[in-house]
């Protein structure tokens, strides 16, 4: 799923979170996002959600413009993202977060009778439990999750939704060593046509994943390129990577 | 045998006693009069699982479920009055009725939290305005509300008199029974389970793509139909519908018996039920002058301390144990 932004313009009041940003990934494309903390990266991934709407400037996804959907016809879409804080259900088990989200793809959410397709629907949990080496965590609720296991479940969750185009906003974050390889390994797996757009401050993530990275600063989009490029540009040594003062 | 399927297999056993127990209570029942408070509680606690629904699975607090009590026994009692007192059509009034007035009262959808509940409460007491406007006595019976209510006639079985209290039991037994199983299998399904998610965070359910408005509709109308289906029991088993059932005080009731007796479990809000259900006639039949009276005080405060001592509820007792 290839994604654009238009001229997006995001005002609190007198402050531009987001100014004129003109932000295209192609599809399959793995995209990082960098920048210092209140740059705009949270409130573009907003925007292109649905969480927030523009104050000007229009988002499309795939080539049509879906400037006025609602968040879950957006996912529906194909879209799906991680939160930098996580956001699992607290009093739901491991297992349970996942059908959740299982359920959603295979759209029997609203199905009031327990049906045959449960069984399906519990087999991928384990599965994807498996996968992401958590299965002794499956009755754990998630509230008692550690923080490394909440951030992979947060994962997991979007994943199980096989998005078209991934938002992760920070999904490495308080990670150990371990943790991070573990799950930069998960990412790279994902199948190529799977759009990934991410947020990070580990810059040796950003480069182990991302093809191409692009640079917010004060909410303006002012570097797009390379990691290489990146790494060269005068004006992101300036604002980012604590170059010169 | 591990500590959960010990917990599970002495839930089914006291589910079973319990089973036993309301149905053998017209048997040892001293007389009429306890056997009425048993269909008292019981309906009581047909309205209670409804709100448990809302309250304990979906996390919506409704604090004006008083209003679909009240459309069903408003309607039940119309019907029954003017048309027919045949018991199949009389359920489906009532149903009906809680439904409606839940689709009236979805405007209160917009908002969450305690201004959902504050915008229910205020629905409720609209309602409750218009059940006791002296301008509309002609239809609705004003203050008074209506009176002379016939219980209903079953079907294929005119001949059972409703009016004596151990049939009139059996039926709000079999309608409790019916509507337990009922909603003990919309929260065992997808549905159900969608209403947790929204419950512990909704805008993460928009995020995997569930239109949450649209779930937390269906519940606000099933949990309204069967809060309907309540008050038209309610109204046959009083004989009339006063504008007193959708008074903010009938919604509080509810809230009680759900967080007394343990939300989020069904079994919990139906056992919480039948005891405020007791405790309002134990308390309001204390022989010091006085203090009958103020039950409602009473009751309050037997309600702060099962809320400060037995957080969880009484239902929440069993699970802690088990857990």
């Amino acid at each position: 799923m290839n994604l654009s932004t238009n001229s997006v313009t995001v005002r609190f009041g007198a402050v531009a979170a987001l100014q004129n940003v003109s932000f295209k990934v192609a599809s399959g494309e793995r995209r990082a996002v960098i920048g210092p903390n209140g740059a705009g990266k949270t409130t573009l991934f907003d925007v292109i959600t649905g969480q927030r709407r523009p104050t000007s400037g229009r988002v499309l996804l795939d080539d049509a413009d879906v400037t006025g959907f609602s968040v879950w016809r957006r996912a529906r879409l194909g879209l799906a993202r991680t939160f930098q804080r996580s956001t699992l259900f607290a009093n739901l088990t491991v297992a349970e977060n996942l059908a959740i989200a299982i359920r959603s793809r295979l759209k029997v959410g609203s199905r009031i009778w327990p049906s045959r397709v449960e069984r399906e629907v519990g087999a991928e949990v384990s599965s994807r439990l498996e996968m992401a080496g958590l299965p002794a965590l499956r009755h754990r609720l998630a509230w008692r999750l550690g923080h490394g296991e909440r951030r992979i479940v947060e994962i997991e969750l979007a994943l199980a939704r096989d998005p078209r185009l991934l938002l992760l906003d920070e999904p490495m974050a308080g990670l150990s060593g371990a943790e991070r390889e573990a799950a930069v390994t998960r990412l790279r797996a994902l199948p190529e046509a799977v759009t990934v757009i991410l947020v990070e401050h580990d810059l040796d993530v950003v480069f182990a994943i991302a093809q191409r990275v692009s640079v917010l600063d004060h909410g303006v989009l002012i570097a797009d390129g390379t990691p290489v490029e990146i790494r060269a540009n005068r004006r992101v040594q300036e604002v980012y990577l604590g170059g010169v003062d | 045998m591990s500590r959960l399927r010990r917990f599970r297999l002495s839930r089914w056993l006291g589910q079973a006693a319990f089973l036993l127990f309301l149905l053998t209570v017209p048997a040892w029942a001293p007389n009429r009069f306890w056997i009425n408070v048993a269909s008292q509680a019981l309906i009581f606690a047909i309205f209670a699982m409804s709100l448990d629904l809302l309250l304990g699975y979906a996390g919506m607090p409704s604090f004006g479920h008083a209003a679909f009590y009240a459309a069903g026994a408003y309607a039940g009692a119309l019907w029954a009055l003017h048309l027919s007192p045949d018991l199949l059509p009389l359920l489906s009034i009532g149903l009906i009725a809680g439904a409606f007035l839940a689709l009236v009262g979805a405007l209160a959808l917009r908002a969450r939290g305690i201004y959902f509940l504050m915008l229910t409460l205020a629905f409720a007491q609209v309602v409750w305005s218009v059940l006791s406007n002296n301008q509309l006595a002609s239809v609705l019976g004003g203050d008074i509300g209506l009176i002379g209510v016939p219980r209903p006639v079953l079907p294929f079985a005119a001949d059972v008199n409703l009016f004596r209290p151990a049939n009139f039991y059996f039926l709000t037994l079999t309608v409790a029974a019916i509507v337990y199983i009922a909603l003990a299998a919309v929260v065992a399904s997808p549905f159900g389970h969608t209403l947790e998610g929204i419950r512990e965070n909704e805008g993460r359910m928009e995020s995997l793509g569930y239109p949450t408005f649209r779930y937390r509709l269906a519940a606000f109308i099933i949990a309204g139909a069967l809060a309907g289906l309540a008050g038209m029991l309610g109204g046959s088993f009083n004989f009339s519908a006063t504008p007193a059932t959708a008074f903010w005080t009938t919604s509080g009731l509810a809230m009680i018996a759900v967080i007394m007796g343990g939300s989020r479990s069904l079994v919990g809000p139906a056992a919480g039920a039948i005891v405020v259900v007791l405790l309002q006639l134990g308390l309001s039949s204390l022989p010091a002058r006085g203090l009958a009276e103020r039950w409602q005080l009473l009751l309050g405060l037997v309600f702060i301390a099962v809320v400060l001592f037995l957080p969880g509820g009484l239902y929440g007792v069993l699970r802690r144990r088990a857990a």
